[in-house]
């Protein structure tokens, strides 16, 4: 647990460490990059770096044509204006022909905080998984980020990479494997099985220790890869559980929570237990970003919580 | 109110901006200090509004569309009783209805949600429009940023407002010159922006936009039939010495250091 940061700032380094190595790397932002931290890239290649001023359909459009001439464009600003405002260039500018743009979209989710829902997007995974020929994925530290961007510019075809705002610790390791479409195990258990994604691993692995101490042995299974989506792997670890938990910092519907129904449906045998921790189909607010996660019920606790339901169970 | 003991008012109002955002610790100082006497000549001037009656239907609507600016819109509602003025000490906190950015569904007196910039301006559009249509005697203001004229968005509302006749619609533009990366020039250079909304076809006034009797001239100014576009030369951060012109207090909320030297150079004497 060591190197706490913001995987905004983890993605800026990302960013520099791939610009470094690949001269076709461009960056594209829209009057954010102190906040998406794009400036990072700014500063050591100024003439690499683009603002398109508060325009996201113009940021989007401007990185399909910077894709079509061979260029390779991670274009960023905040989740709601980058999936959201601009989702139907993203869909037909970007992916309908299979371009080559990176979308790297920070303060996504609830810890946000203080903007409140205005500025809250708890929808960028369902928009962006609903779209054919995205990728999508979701760090859960800096370590994972890194390794994120760095795998988005080996794919030639559309990427994006949800970027949240805290500060975290890394629970991963730079050995931990690393593959797009696969799912990483970083605990093994036997009673119940802890899929999350993103800011909820690190709430995930810690609601495990809580269970342990309790009897409760439970795997915890980071999904990084939100698409292509591990179906194989996830159907495996439900027949080695009595049941599992998602848990996403986005809405319930369109996410993991989704994803992981999708996968298992009409595989589970009875009385298995499913539930989720996420966004109930509502909209965030503002207040610290701690509060709102005991607000929303996205905590460690609530995680166990779940897990116990599920552990009780005869 | 008179104009004089207006000045007195504004700064009084800007303390309430740093204080709210000092307690809270977030929010945009630089945004909400440069548009104080815009709003102030809407709220106390010219807009036809009832504290009383807040969803009156038959009121002005007025739109933040720079809806960032949320600290001072609060602090003037709270003044004109829409709320009382202790709430402005929840603003931003979890259970607060003063959120970071409008909410009219949460807060009394806020006609519009903001804070994905453009859409304000547009819904001002919408509104104008429906009053035509309903044969309402309402005006719409709209306040927006100089960055937030990026939008695309913003043109295509203001080509409608001109296509449709709109002499119900007026927009305020907060010309600051500064965004969050820099100046408007660094980041994405607006050129000349009178002869750009002249060309859109609107009637167009430019005055310095801390003269709240100048804004208040504009406003009552005749439009010929056509929506208007008000100018406001104004200062990003203006009254507290540090923030002026300052990109980086576009969203950062003083220290209690800060804060302190700030009320001090409002006439405000604190012990935090
Ligand atoms: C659609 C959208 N894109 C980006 C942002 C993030 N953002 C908030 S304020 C701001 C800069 C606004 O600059 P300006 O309009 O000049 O405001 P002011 O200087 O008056 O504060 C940006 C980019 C946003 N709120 N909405
Ligand atoms: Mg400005």
């Amino acid at each position: 647990m060591s190197d706490a940061k913001s995987l905004r700032v983890a993605y800026g380094e990302a960013l520099v460490e791939l610009g470094t190595k690949n001269s076709k790397v461009v960056v594209l932002d829209a009057d954010l990059a102190h906040a998406t931290m794009t400036s990072m890239f700014a500063d050591r290649y100024p003439d690499r770096f683009f603002n398109y001023g508060i325009a996201e359909q113009n940021l989007m459009s401007a990185a399909a044509g910077f894709a079509h001439s061979g260029l390779i464009p991670f274009a960023s600003t905040f989740a709601l204006f980058g999936a959201g405002r601009a989702y139907e260039i993203i869909r037909n500018a970007i992916a309908y022909n299979n371009t080559n743009v990176k979308i790297a979209c920070s303060h996504s989710g609830i810890s946000v905080g203080e903007d409140g829902g205005s500025h809250q997007s708890i929808e960028d995974i369902g928009l962006m998984r609903l779209i054919p020929n995205m990728t999508v994925l979701v760090p859960c530290d800096p370590i994972e980020m890194k390794k994120a961007i760095a795998a988005a510019a080996t794919i030639n075809g559309p990427v994006y990479i949800r970027v949240a705002r805290p500060v975290v610790s890394n629970i991963t390791t730079e050995d931990t494997q690393f593959e797009i479409g696969k799912v990483v195990t970083l605990r093994e258990g036997t009673d119940v099985a802890l899929i999350s994604t993103g800011l909820m691993t690190e709430r995930a692995l810690h609601a495990a220790l809580m269970l342990e101490k309790e009897g409760i042995s439970t795997k915890v299974v980071n999904v990084h890869s939100l698409k292509p989506f591990d179906v194989t792997t996830i159907r495996q670890i439900a027949k080695s559980v009595k049941g599992i938990v998602t848990a996403e910092e986005h809405s319930v519907i369109g996410g993991l929570a989704s994803a992981v129904s999708e996968s298992l449906v009409g595989t589970l045998p009875q009385g298995f237990g499913f539930e989720k921790v996420a966004i109930m189909d509502t909209f965030g607010k503002s207040g610290k970003p701690e509060d709102l996660f005991s607000y929303f019920h996205l905590t460690a606790e609530d995680i166990a919580n779940k897990a116990r339901s599920i552990a009780r169970r005869k | 109110m008179d104009i004089a003991s207006q000045t007195v008012k504004a700064r009084e109002l800007r303390a309430d901006v740093l204080t709210m955002l000092y307690k809270s610790q977030s929010g945009h100082p630089g945004g909400s200090l440069s548009c104080v006497e815009i709003l102030m000549a809407l709220y106390y001037n010219v807009a036809n509004i009832n504290p009383q009656d807040p969803h009156w239907e038959d009121r002005d609507r007025i739109v933040l569309s720079k809806g960032h600016a949320a600290p001072i819109l609060y602090a003037i509602l709270a003044d004109l009783h829409y709320f009382p003025k202790s709430d402005l000490s929840s603003f931003r906190q979890i259970d607060s209805h003063l959120q970071g950015h409008p909410d009219m569904v949460k807060t009394l007196g806020v006609d519009v949600n903001t804070g994905s910039l453009g859409q304000g301006a547009a819904i001002a559009g919408g509104m104008a429009n429906a009053a035509k249509y309903l044969k309402k005697d309402y005006q719409v203001f709209a306040i927006l940023g100089d960055g937030e004229l990026q939008e695309g968005l913003i043109w295509e509302a203001s080509m409608a407002a001109s296509h449709y006749k709109l002499d119900n619609l007026t927009f305020l533009l907060d010309h600051n010159g500064l965004q969050i990366d820099g100046t408007n020039e660094q980041v994405m250079s607006l050129g000349d922006i009178i002869a750009k909304y002249e060309a859109f076809g609107f009637s167009c006034f430019k005055v310095d936009g801390h003269d709240i009797q100048a804004i208040v001239e504009a406003l009552n100014a005749p439009t010929e039939g056509k929506p208007k576009f008000i100018c406001c030369e104004t200062v990003k951060g203006k009254g507290v010495s540090f923030m002026e012109n300052q990109a980086g207090w576009h969203g950062k909320a003083p220290n209690k250091e800060q804060y302190v030297q700030a009320m001090k150079e409002l006439g405000v004497e604190v012990n935090v």
